[in-house]
């Protein structure tokens, strides 16, 4: 933040519409980023409420402020260490019992509070109605009553949170105490007293709050004791003789007992007339009767997987369009870059570094729009809560989870996905571990990409049976991806099963403002981070297959046989056609001489020794390099290095027959290949996704790495067994 | 799952409730993450509820409570004690 402006920070429960809030109150005025060294979303705007200008933080959406995930941890911090001004807890109405658990934990810490009974409209459906007045009594805080979706009560909410803030500006936080019985009640008035004494953390947090959090065994809280002082030991030793008290006594945790003391206070004060229910209109609401379709038993999955299907095809099928249409953009600024440079190394950078480049990053932004909108309208429209609940059963035995069943089927589940928007859809789940190691195997898919591949070694050995053939291969890469899951959870993601306890919250029609906004924030954020990364990386490629250059002599040589080749057949009368074809071979074997002799190239054949043993040699290794970048590469530099000319449009057609004419590429070596780029390292696009979603490049290399050595070592296996059957 | 031998009605773990049943929680055995996700949901003894659904593989299960609904897997309700009504 630059000037320093009043804060109203934004809390509440996931599926409140605290979102629906934040975008109703700030508009586009809105900027998206991360907490620091996590991929937990910070979202900011700015709102004017009369003439004051505010800042408007919106906090991860969370059920309470422990210390359970990382969405709870930054909401805790950003409330304790940058005291915002003021808090409105977006509360959704209808289940206004359990929204106030966050609530009171709000009040504990002593912030402003300001109610916002969102969704009022949708209670009222259900037959709740709500006392507002009488709750916002019973609490001594400003309650508002909104309905987000439509903007109703936005602007009422605003001004409660700017009087608040007015009002309780230079005064210290006051945090509300409620009672966790006898036995509690005396260990936390001591240690409270204690913490007062010693200053222990008071600059942070309030004195009860602290003990409160020993009693509750919070990890995070015992770890900054231990840095802030000498009474951290002390407070561990009483919260352990409390605990085994509990124990004792009551045969449960202080951890349970504050959490049925903290229901009970909320029950208690629902009880005082907050809530009358129509008990007379018992109706089947609108979501149990969708659900008992939805999630019935046998339709319940045949539709799902119409849905996923649909979703699918809308990606790859309307992005189709868009997406030629920047591929024929960027190939016209190609050419006219062509036309406009001489011919030499600044016009090969621009052109194939550079162009290429920027055309590879912007060429998966429709992609990734589509997926996107569909995923945010799955997300609002509660659907996707159900896709998880249903697949889970079946993700859990690989140590995933039931929402990790969308990255995998847009990274190329059904052939012809893309990994790069399939990473970033691992965003759905809220589980680190099942959610690192989604984004870990989905790049196994069959990816459009690797399609040209596929094709081309299928129609050289199995001619005619293309179809089931790649419908085998698709089947393997959802194998290799859900056995590497099983076995990376095993190992390098070892740890429990995350709790799956989660709400299936009602269906809702969602807003066009919050799919179309979510939709830009994920596009903007693919371009600015992955975007700058695949550029840069793009140019070191073009590099790497361009340097060193051929030496002189070597240039001369390829010039004089144009030369000799061109009067030859002028002199024999042959036609310009003929004479173009006869020089376009001497190009195409340039080409093979001069990528032969780049860093990819003496690479690719240094590797040969190596890369034998799966059966693959020199031209195969260099093609793979150049499939890191990404892996529509693969055919083209294969094409580059069997001297067929770069670019060509029949470069495949021509492969074919090469390959087919290859004693060399026997039946082996063709099944090495294949299960070699199926699973080899992800293309770099696919690394900076992976990289922008997991906030570390450390998984991002292990990606590389880790895939690289598992399909060398399968790729080995099959070409030795085939070769020795 | 231990049983209470000095309880009056016949408590039982939650994996064992039918789909439609109504119950009361009495127990949640387990601390820690799971244990607090469980309670912060509102799941703590005496917590009224009723099971909706089960997912098309029997699991995970769906349960109605404080007017929200709430899934959780199978393994994860075996910490939970509950008495049907």
């Amino acid at each position: 933040m630059n000037t320093p402006c009043p804060v109203i920070a934004l809390a509440g429960n996931p599926n409140a519409g605290k979102t629906t809030f934040f975008n109703a109150a700030t508009g586009s005025h809105q900027h998206v980023g991360n907490y620091p060294g996590i991929t937990v979303e910070k979202k900011e705007g700015r709102v004017l409420v009369g003439d004051r200008e505010f800042a408007v933080v919106d906090l991860p959406g969370t059920y309470s402020l422990t210390a359970y995930s990382n969405e709870e941890l930054v909401a805790r911090d950003f409330l304790a260490r940058q005291r915002p001004d003021v808090v409105l807890d977006v509360i959704n109405a209808g289940a206004l019992e359990r929204n106030l658990y966050l609530a009171v934990q709000l009040f504990e810490l002593g912030a402003p509070v300001v109610l916002v009974l969102n969704m009022m409209d949708e209670a009222a459906k259900k037959g709740l109605h709500i006392d507002v007045r009488r709750l916002a009594t019973l609490l001594g805080a400003p309650t508002v009553a909104v309905v987000a979706r439509t903007g109703q009560g936005i602007e009422a909410a605003l001004q409660a949170g700017a009087d608040l803030a007015r009002e309780r500006a230079g005064e210290p936080w006051m945090p509300l105490h409620i009672s966790y019985g006898p036995d509690l009640d005396e260990a936390l008035a001591d240690m409270s007293r204690a913490i007062e004494a010693a200053g222990f953390l008071t600059d942070q947090y309030p004195a009860r709050w602290t003990a409160l959090k020993y009693l509750e065994g919070d990890e995070d809280i015992l770890a900054r004791g231990q840095a802030a002082g000498a009474l951290a030991a002390e407070l561990e030793a009483k919260a352990a003789r409390v605990a085994e008290h509990c124990q004792a006594t009551l045969k449960t945790y202080p951890e349970a007992i504050i959490a049925d003391y903290r229901y009970g206070f909320i029950a208690s004060l629902l009880k005082q007339g907050v809530i009358v229910r129509d008990t007379l209109r018992q109706r089947l609401d609108v979501t149990d009767r969708l659900d008992k379709v939805l999630t019935h038993r046998f339709l319940g999955p045949l539709l799902m997987v119409g849905v996923l299907y649909v979703v699918y095809q809308i990606t790859f099928v309307v992005g189709d369009a868009p997406r030629r249409g920047m591929e024929a953009l960027f190939a016209w600024m190609g050419t006219t870059a062509e036309a406009l440079i001489p011919p030499g190394l600044l016009r090969s950078l621009i052109v194939s570094g550079v162009i290429d480049g920027i055309g590879g990053v912007l060429g998966f932004v429709p992609l990734i729009m589509l997926i996107f909108f569909q995923i945010a309208f799955l997300e609002d429209s509660g659907y996707m809560a159900r896709v998880a609940y249903m697949l889970d059963r079946v993700f859990r035995i690989f140590g995933l989870h039931g929402c990790s069943v969308m990255p995998f089927v847009i990274s190329g589940g059904i052939g012809g996905g893309c990994a790069v928007p399939g990473v970033m859809a691992s965003r759905t789940l809220r589980s680190p571990r099942e959610k690192l190691a989604t984004m870990l195997t989905a790049p196994f898919m069959t990816c459009g990409a690797k399609l040209p591949v596929f094709l081309l070694l299928v129609g050289v050995f199995f001619p005619n049976r293309e179809a089931p053939v790649l419908f085998g291969i698709t089947l393997a890469g959802w194998v290799a991806a859900l056995l590497v899951a099983r076995l990376l959870r095993s190992t390098v993601i070892a740890g429990p099963a995350t709790p799956f306890v989660m709400e299936l919250p009602p269906y809702r029609l969602p807003t066009m403002r919050g799919l179309v906004i979510h939709t830009w924030e994920r596009t903007w954020q693919y371009i600015k981070k992955a975007g700058t990364v695949i550029l840069a990386i793009s140019v070191l490629l073009w590099a790497a297959m361009t340097f060193p250059l051929l030496d002189a002599a070597s240039v001369a040589r390829f010039d004089q046989a144009r030369a000799q080749e061109h009067a030859r057949l002028a002199a024999a009368g042959a036609d310009t056609a003929a004479i173009a074809k006869a020089i376009a071979a001497i190009d195409a074997a340039q080409g093979a001489a001069s990528l032969r002799h780049s860093l990819a190239g003496r690479f690719g054949v240094a590797l040969e020794p190596v890369s034998r043993l799966a059966g693959l040699e020199w031209r195969m290794n260099i093609a793979l390099v150049g499939g890191v970048a990404a892996k529509e590469v693969i055919v083209s530099t294969l094409g580059t290095s069997y001297s067929l000319g770069a670019g060509a449009d029949d470069a495949t057609f021509s492969l074919h027959q090469a390959l087919a004419s290859d004693p060399a590429w026997t039946l082996p070596r063709g099944l090495a290949v294949l299960v070699f780029v199926l699973l080899y390292s992800p293309c770099f696009a696919t690394v900076a996704a992976i990289r922008q979603e997991s906030g570390t490049w450390r998984w991002a290399a292990f990606s590389m790495i880790f895939d690289t050595a598992l399909a060398f070592l399968l790729a080995v296996a099959v070409f030795q067994l085939g070769s020795h059957l | 799952m231990p049983q209470e031998p000095s309880s009056p009605t016949a408590v039982i773990g939650l994996r064992q409730m039918r789909i439609g049943q109504q119950g009361r929680i009495v127990r949640v055995e387990t601390g820690g993450e799971l244990g607090r996700r469980i309670r912060d949901m509102g799941l703590v003894p005496g917590t009224e509820f009723t099971v909706v659904g089960r997912a098309p593989l029997k699991d995970p299960v769906a349960l109605r409570l404080r007017d929200f609904t709430l899934t959780l897997r199978n393994n994860e309700a075996d910490h939970i004690v509950v008495e049907p009504f």
